[in-house]
């Protein structure tokens, strides 16, 4: 070969990434892989690559635990994605701190997202030092209850109204032969029923008290030993459940096999692929029917810093359009979630959804526990509660003891 | 002759040049990584490092939490039930399997293939298939039931008192087979003449294997020993396909205390003082067993 030729290769392999880099790639990591999240990402996919960028699709499969470990050491290990999904919350915080993600302010403040984003706390908790860092793309919220109609009718008690009710009708379930409430063995099942029960039993000022002033004595008081009889209660209703995944545990709701689930929001997206449908096969109970308050968390994107001056007006456009209103009807009706803007219009959005945004638009929608503890507390607080929704040796009093240890250390 | 008075005793220190020029970079990846990493991790887990490490020196008190967490007993507790049991069992189960295959029985070829096969499944593997054998509605049990015995219950992987024999179950069938080779190619160097002097005394079988075979096959129950050890105490993919940790925390291990803590609770500083303790552990039985088998005087 002779030195002009080589050149020419050489040239040619410069050229080429330089003729492509107008439309440029955004690779994107999230951990929706269930056929409803997968929809969803699609849109948003679309949306993106319509602004003249590409959206280069990175999902991990295996769920949030599994992913975030490997985000993250992407992210320390100096090979940043473009952009990547994260709970609301604490989770990106301390990559935020050692200046990884980008500070996201003036994008935040040509979309004017401080009226834009409801509720507040959402932007909230993406604010750091009165900078934003993340952009929050829906809303969901634990404090369900999801009913098999059918199943009480089968155990010839009325449907519950509260959780009240449904812990009365027990006993009658279970002589039908069917299992009273499905409860997956994951430890964050345990962990969010606890603090559903809390906030629904205990109400909005116990919620607070413990989770965000952290008060240990409210934790050792007689309002939470309260919620952990009702926990001892649950876990009586709940014993012999004998599956793991959230999904598996909804499908028993499903079929008949259990009368209800305590769960998120993203329950109802497997009553749906199943063709049940809200208020006439199954019934939902927002705050557990005794009290009208949902936490929101959600999902939200981060911008990890990039060198790249194209890729880093490619997150630009990115952040523009997760935000815009047509990307949350879109993305929100496939995912099953809330959008996280009080000025759209949800037309399609069943029974349910609707129980939901009313309690939003309330403005009875509390911070969730992932933004007020730390995923170290979380974690501590997941042991425990799986240990204690497990064993049936476990009294409620010791269960609570522990309870206030974490508390107290809790940040 | 001067050539002669010039020719020293060569140095030990460059003899084989190229071979310790060679292993350089071995030795500082060695050094670096292993002894270096090690070392990071326990200055560390003096820390209050969260997601990324910082030297924040906070004394005892990541350890002081470890052992106040009922987690961590309950995973040690399982570590030396699952390891003590395995140890036994693997090794007994090993050596009566390769006793057997020695008896010069046909097909021995299929056997042993047989015997070896399950150690070529990875444990994320052999976790899932034991998950399903042991699930009570599709396993073991339902089957049984189904054959009309309607009260049988086997359902270790639900049981948090049993669940860890459940997944020693698993383990074994996983890890008997290669400690069968091991100890057959053991057997196989046992010289043919011991067996025909122990025949012309009279000396029944099971005798000449307890006090003749079996103390002459030493090294090979130390090769065992240690390939099982090592395999015991990083045990971690098993509990994570079988059970997760569950029912509860009864199944935990302190592999997995050490990762959940530093990559689910972004807690780095905690996962080092459990792997420290690990670490720990480790040594204190290493330490005193290998000054025993190679310090001492030196064998023949």
């Amino acid at each position: 070969m002779n030195f002009r030729a080589m050149a020419a290769v050489l040239a040619a392999t410069v050229v080429l990434p330089l003729g492509v880099a107008q439309a440029t790639d955004l690779e994107v990591t999230h951990w929706w892989t269930s056929g409803g999240e997968a929809a969803a990402v699609k849109e948003l996919a679309t949306k993106f690559d319509a602004s003249g960028n590409k959206w280069v699709d990175g999902a991990i499969a295996g769920g949030g635990s599994t992913a975030r470990p490997i985000m993250i050491s992407r992210i320390t290990g100096g090979d940043p994605m473009g952009a990547t999904q994260f709970n609301h919350g604490r989770q990106a915080q301390e990559l935020v701190e050692a200046g990884l993600m980008r500070d996201l302010t003036a994008v935040a403040e040509k979309g004017n997202w401080k009226e834009v984003i409801k509720p507040s706390s959402l932007l909230d908790s993406c604010t750091i030092d009165g900078k934003i860092y993340c952009v929050p793309v829906n809303i969901h919220s634990w404090q369900w209850l999801w009913l098999n109609n059918e199943a009480f009718e089968k155990a010839g008690v009325p449907v519950p109204k509260d959780w009240n009710e449904f812990v009365a009708a027990g006993p009658k379930l279970k002589e039908a032969g069917i299992h009273p409430l499905a409860l997956g063995g994951q430890a964050w099942q345990a962990n969010g029923l606890f603090d559903t029960l809390l906030l629904a039993l205990g109400g909005k000022e116990l919620h607070e008290a413990v989770y965000v002033k952290k008060d240990a004595e409210a934790a050792a008081g007689p309002e939470v030993a309260k919620v952990f009889e009702a926990a001892a209660q649950a876990r009586e209703l709940s014993m012999g459940t004998n599956v793991q995944d959230w999904n598996q545990a909804t499908n028993m709701v499903i079929t008949g096999k259990a009368a209800g689930q305590v769960m998120g929001d993203w329950a109802q997206g497997e009553f749906q692929i199943a063709g049940k449908v809200a208020g006439k096969d199954y019934s939902c109970l927002p705050g557990l029917g005794v009290s009208q308050y949902i936490t929101t968390g959600g999902d939200a994107f981060y911008f990890p810093v990039l060198k790249n001056e194209e890729a880093s007006k490619a997150q630009d456009a990115l952040a523009e359009v997760l935000v815009a209103p047509e990307t949350q009807v879109a993305f929100n009706l496939k995912k099953g979630s809330l959008p996280i803007r009080g000025d759209i219009d949800l037309g399609t959005a069943n029974d349910c959804m609707k129980k939901g945004l009313e309690i939003v638009a309330k403005g009875n929608a509390l911070t969730s526990t992932d933004q007020l503890l730390s995923p170290d507390s979380q974690s501590q607080k997941q042991d425990l509660m799986t240990e204690f929704f497990s064993s049936a040796s476990m009294t409620p009093e010791a269960a609570q003891k522990r309870f206030v240890e974490i508390i107290s250390s809790a940040d | 002759m001067t050539a002669h008075a010039h020719a020293k005793r060569p140095n030990q220190l460059f003899r084989n040049l190229t071979a310790k020029i060679a292993s350089i970079p071995m030795i500082l990846i060695a050094l670096g990584i292993f002894l270096g990493g090690s070392i990071w991790t326990v200055v560390y887990s003096f820390t209050s490092s969260r997601l990324l490490p910082r030297a924040t020196f906070v004394g005892f008190d990541q350890f002081e939490r470890l052992w106040a967490s009922s987690r961590w007993i309950i995973s040690i507790q399982n570590l030396a039930i699952y390891g003590i049991l395995s140890l036994i069992f693997s090794m007994v189960i090993g050596f009566v399997l390769a006793a057997l295959m020695d008896q010069k029985i046909r097909f021995e070829n299929a056997f042993r293939t047989i015997f070896l096969y399950p150690f070529a499944l990875s444990f994320i593997v052999t976790g899932l298939v034991w998950q399903w054998i042991l699930n009570p509605e599709f396993g073991i049990q339902g089957i049984v039931r189904s054959l009309g015995w309607t009260s049988f219950t086997f359902d270790p992987l639900y049981n948090a008192d049993i669940v860890i024999y459940g997944i020693l179950i698993a383990g074994l069938w996983q890890g008997t087979g290669l400690v069968m080779c091991l100890m057959l190619a053991g057997l196989r160097g046992i010289d043919e003449d011991i067996w025909k002097a122990a025949r012309v005394d009279g000396i029944p079988m099971w005798r000449t294997y307890l006090f003749i075979v079996i103390p002459m096959m030493r090294p090979v129950f130390i090769t065992t020993l240690v390939i099982i050890a090592s395999g015991i105490v990083k045990v971690y993919d098993l509990v994570v396909a079988q059970t997760s940790g569950g029912p509860g925390t009864a199944s935990e291990v302190p592999a997995k205390y050490v990762y959940d803590y530093m990559f689910q609770a972004q807690n780095l500083g905690q996962g080092f003082a459990a792997s420290t303790m690990m670490l720990l552990t480790v040594a204190i039985i290493i330490i005193p067993w290998a000054y025993l088998e190679f310090g001492g005087k030196k064998r023949g």
